[in-house]
């Protein structure tokens, strides 16, 4: 009885098998489209048609916190400026909330906003249409801004915002890397302020063996790679055409920083704990190669260090170069939405939160329309925490940025912070994990469309 | 005729009486069914429409799972899981199990409902708050077990979040929010046990943990099957826990740790709602099959042989 009825069964799961393995066959042999259509829009001015204008329509802005008292005082000097002012994370720290929600916009067809505040990574997808239907939601700054202003942002620094010829976003401000230290106790322990490389790296060796627990610097943060592998010139993720990206890491202009690096780790005086880690003891920072915002928001904010000890000089370079390069790290950038009733009213908002001098001497961080930076640097605010005048070491680290480092549709972190930082955790020195490195970055490029180049 | 209109107007009133039953009965079910079909069936069709179209709405057959299965992000995803799922399953079914059973025959009534209370408890916390809560405990510079976490080698918040560590963190949330509900039903189930059938076993000489073994445990094989058919739907699909975690460890946990977290980065970071969806198929198929085996070999749906 259970023998027949399970026979029953199994025929008949046979026979539905088969049926199974047929449709399946016959699905996968038939004519199929292709998985990735070709998109038949295209980033650049031909995809960009503005939307019907309502001259006076309320402008939403989208901002970060640290940007928001900046948004309300243009909202208070502009009574007539009807403004909807949206609070989000900015997309900082590798969020894609915006990507995430103008995806949804797109495939609804309205809710847009105006004006946002982004990273510059936003640009790489806000310049393509995101489905075959859509536009590009970001417009081209410079058919609406005129040239004489875009001139005045500092050099290079609107080049995350450039693609096919055109300028799609306005930068808010700049981070490049300098080297940080404290001149209280380098004045202290007699040590001299390296200019060089190899300087620092036979500091960090002093300092292991005269003052064991003090560090020159940290390389576990998200965003070490920035400080350190791009003021190398590392071609760790550079467009050589136009979706073309080469990813060499054993490229000597790596190399030579992962050698450097790996014995400082190997003695403590780099920390493998990032700066921004609960629990950094930031009593013993010495020195660090980082971003121009460290000074107020690490050193000042987080470290709680004493006015007057900190000091900033120009950025490393290695011996027999003649041009110095930087890194940068973060900085963030306006973009105008190209589905924008209000262009006009839109283009004043980003044109002044960008460029407005009286406002911008009180940023945060260090703005990237020069007029603006030097109001900033003038601001005693910016400068008075300092044990020395930082003014130009900021503006000549601001034109050195290395623009090799290409801006690409994915964040440099997340291959960083996966491979890189785990390893160092667990105890295992650069060299050993850069490798995994290398494919996680060729792995993020390829499936985004990249063709990828490791020579 | 009064005889005559007796019955006929008993009649009618009957099948009024039966239809308006009826109706009440789709009236009750009328409103899971809407929400079923708006937030169940519709979603499930739209997705498998999406997992075999593209962007443009034409047919591609498998192009979608095939592009899917050979992303580089795919295998690690599924190995994660997969490691979560072994340890979370045989933990939630052993661990509620024996102690339900405790609860049930070894403890004082009042002390067993007090410990049932505390147990669901966690559970009443939303997820991302239990999150929360296992960030500050495994967080060496705050926790109030920093000794213990000291003692196993992890004095940095880092260390904690080594990627080896992540499925047994996972597990620690999953089994502490969601064991306490399965307690409570698995001592449910234990009550419906007769007192005889547990007299009868202990006139045979049966000591508790026979009983539980022979008798208990047997007995409540049915609610055991559904607990691993549920457990089994709800830990493939983590998404919050770990999408949480990788953004409180600054980026050090993969944000595509989970093939749940996986479908969110290719629907909202790539604009690739198709191949979202073909990940998201994948993971209804798997639940299915493992949901037929397990209600094939347990008998689960069979009525009365018992």
């Amino acid at each position: 009885m259970t023998m027949r009825s399970s026979r029953i069964i199994t025929g008949g799961r046979r026979r539905r098998r088969a049926t199974l393995a047929a449709t399946v066959a016959t699905i996968a042999l038939a004519g199929c489209a292709s998985v990735a259509p070709a998109t038949t829009g295209s980033s650049g001015s031909s995809a960009f048609k503005e939307a019907t204008q309502t001259p006076g329509s309320t402008i939403t802005v989208w901002t970060d916190s640290t940007r928001l008292p900046f948004v309300q005082e243009y909202a208070k000097e502009h009574p007539n400026v009807k403004l909807n002012i949206v609070t989000y994370d900015g997309d900082a720290n590798g969020s894609t909330y915006l990507q995430t929600k103008v995806q949804l916009f797109d495939r609804t067809g309205k809710g847009w906003p105006d004006v946002v505040f982004a990273s510059p990574t936003d640009v790489t997808w806000a310049t393509v249409p995101t489905n075959p239907s859509a536009q590009a939601f970001a417009a081209p700054v410079d058919q609406l801004v005129p040239k004489s202003i875009l001139d005045n942002f500092a050099t290079g620094s609107l080049s995350p915002c450039q693609v096919d010829g055109h300028t799609y976003c306005l930068r808010n401000d700049i981070a490049q890397v300098v080297l940080w230290y404290n001149k209280t106790l380098m004045d202290k322990w007699g040590y001299q302020v390296p200019t060089t490389w190899e300087q620092y790296q036979a500091l960090g060796e002093e300092v292991a063996k005269q003052h064991p627990g003090y560090v020159i610097g940290s390389i576990g943060d998200t965003n070490s790679d920035e400080s350190y592998y791009w003021s190398s010139q590392c071609p760790a993720q550079e467009l050589v055409g136009k979706n073309t990206l080469e990813v060499d890491l054993s490229a000597p202009d790596c190399t030579r920083m992962t050698n450097l690096l790996d014995p400082l780790i190997a003695d403590k005086s780099v920390a493998t704990q990032g700066f921004f880690d609960q629990g950094f003891n930031g009593s013993k920072v010495l020195m660090s190669v980082g971003p121009s915002w460290q000074g107020q928001y690490l050193y000042n904010a987080a470290f709680k260090v004493p006015a007057g000890e900190m000091a900033a000089a120009a950025p490393l370079k290695w011996a027999g170069q003649s041009t110095t390069y930087t890194g940068n790290v973060g900085g963030g950038i306006w973009m105008i939405s190209s589905h924008s009733t209000n262009i006009k009213g839109a283009t004043a908002v980003a044109e002044w939160l960008t460029t407005n001098t009286s406002a911008l001497a009180s940023a945060p961080t260090y703005p990237a329309y020069v007029p603006a930076a030097k109001a900033w640097l003038a601001n005693p605010a910016n400068k008075d925490y300092f044990a020395a005048n930082v003014s130009n070491v900021f503006i000549n680290a601001a034109n050195e940025v290395w623009t090799g480092w290409s801006n690409t549709k994915f964040s440099d972190e997340t291959p960083w912070s996966n491979t890189i930082l785990p390893a160092l955790t667990a105890g295992k020195s650069l060299s050993a994990a850069v490798p995994a490195w290398q494919a996680s970055i060729v792995n993020q490029a390829k499936s985004l469309g990249y063709t990828v180049v490791t020579k | 005729m009064e005889r005559a209109t007796a019955p006929s107007g008993a009649r009618p009133a009957r099948r009024h009486q039966r239809r308006r039953a009826g109706l009440a009965g789709y009236l009750f079910v009328s409103g899971y069914t809407v929400l079923l079909l708006a937030f169940g069936l519709f979603p499930t069709g739209y997705s498998i429409y999406l997992a075999f179209t593209n962007s443009l709405g034409q047919f591609t057959g498998l192009g979608q799972f095939v592009k899917v299965v050979g992303d580089f992000r795919f295998w690690p995803a599924f190995a994660d899981i997969g490691s979560y799922l072994a340890m979370w399953l045989v933990l939630v079914v052993v661990l509620t199990v024996v102690t339900a059973v405790i609860l049930r025959g070894r403890v004082r009534p009042g002390l067993s409902s007090v410990l049932r209370f505390l147990f669901y408890l966690p559970g009443a916390l939303a997820g991302v708050a239990s999150v929360l809560v296992w960030l500050f405990m495994l967080s060496p510079s705050v926790s109030p077990a920093t000794g213990l976490l000291r003692a196993l080698g992890l004095s940095t918040f880092d260390q904690v979040m080594a990627p080896g560590n992540l499925p047994v963190i996972l597990v620690l949330i999953a089994f502490w929010t969601g064991a306490g509900g399965w307690i409570v039903v698995m001592y449910g189930a234990l009550n419906n046990i007769p007192d005889e059938v547990l007299e009868a076993a202990r006139v045979d000489g049966a000591g508790p943990w026979r009983t539980a073994w022979n008798i208990q445990i047997p007995m409540i094989r049915k609610w055991i099957v559904y607990m691993g058919i549920l457990a089994f739907a709800s830990g493939s699909q983590l998404f919050v826990e770990p999408q949480l975690l990788a953004a409180a460890s600054l980026g050090r946990v993969s944000p595509t740790w989970s093939p749940n977290q996986l479908a969110y980065v290719f629907a909202f970071q790539y604009g690739d709602f198709n191949s979202a969806a073909a990940l998201s198929v994948l993971l209804l198929v798997i639940g299915l099959i493992v949901a037929a085996l397990l209600v094939t070999r347990s008998g689960l749906f069979k009525v009365g042989d018992e």
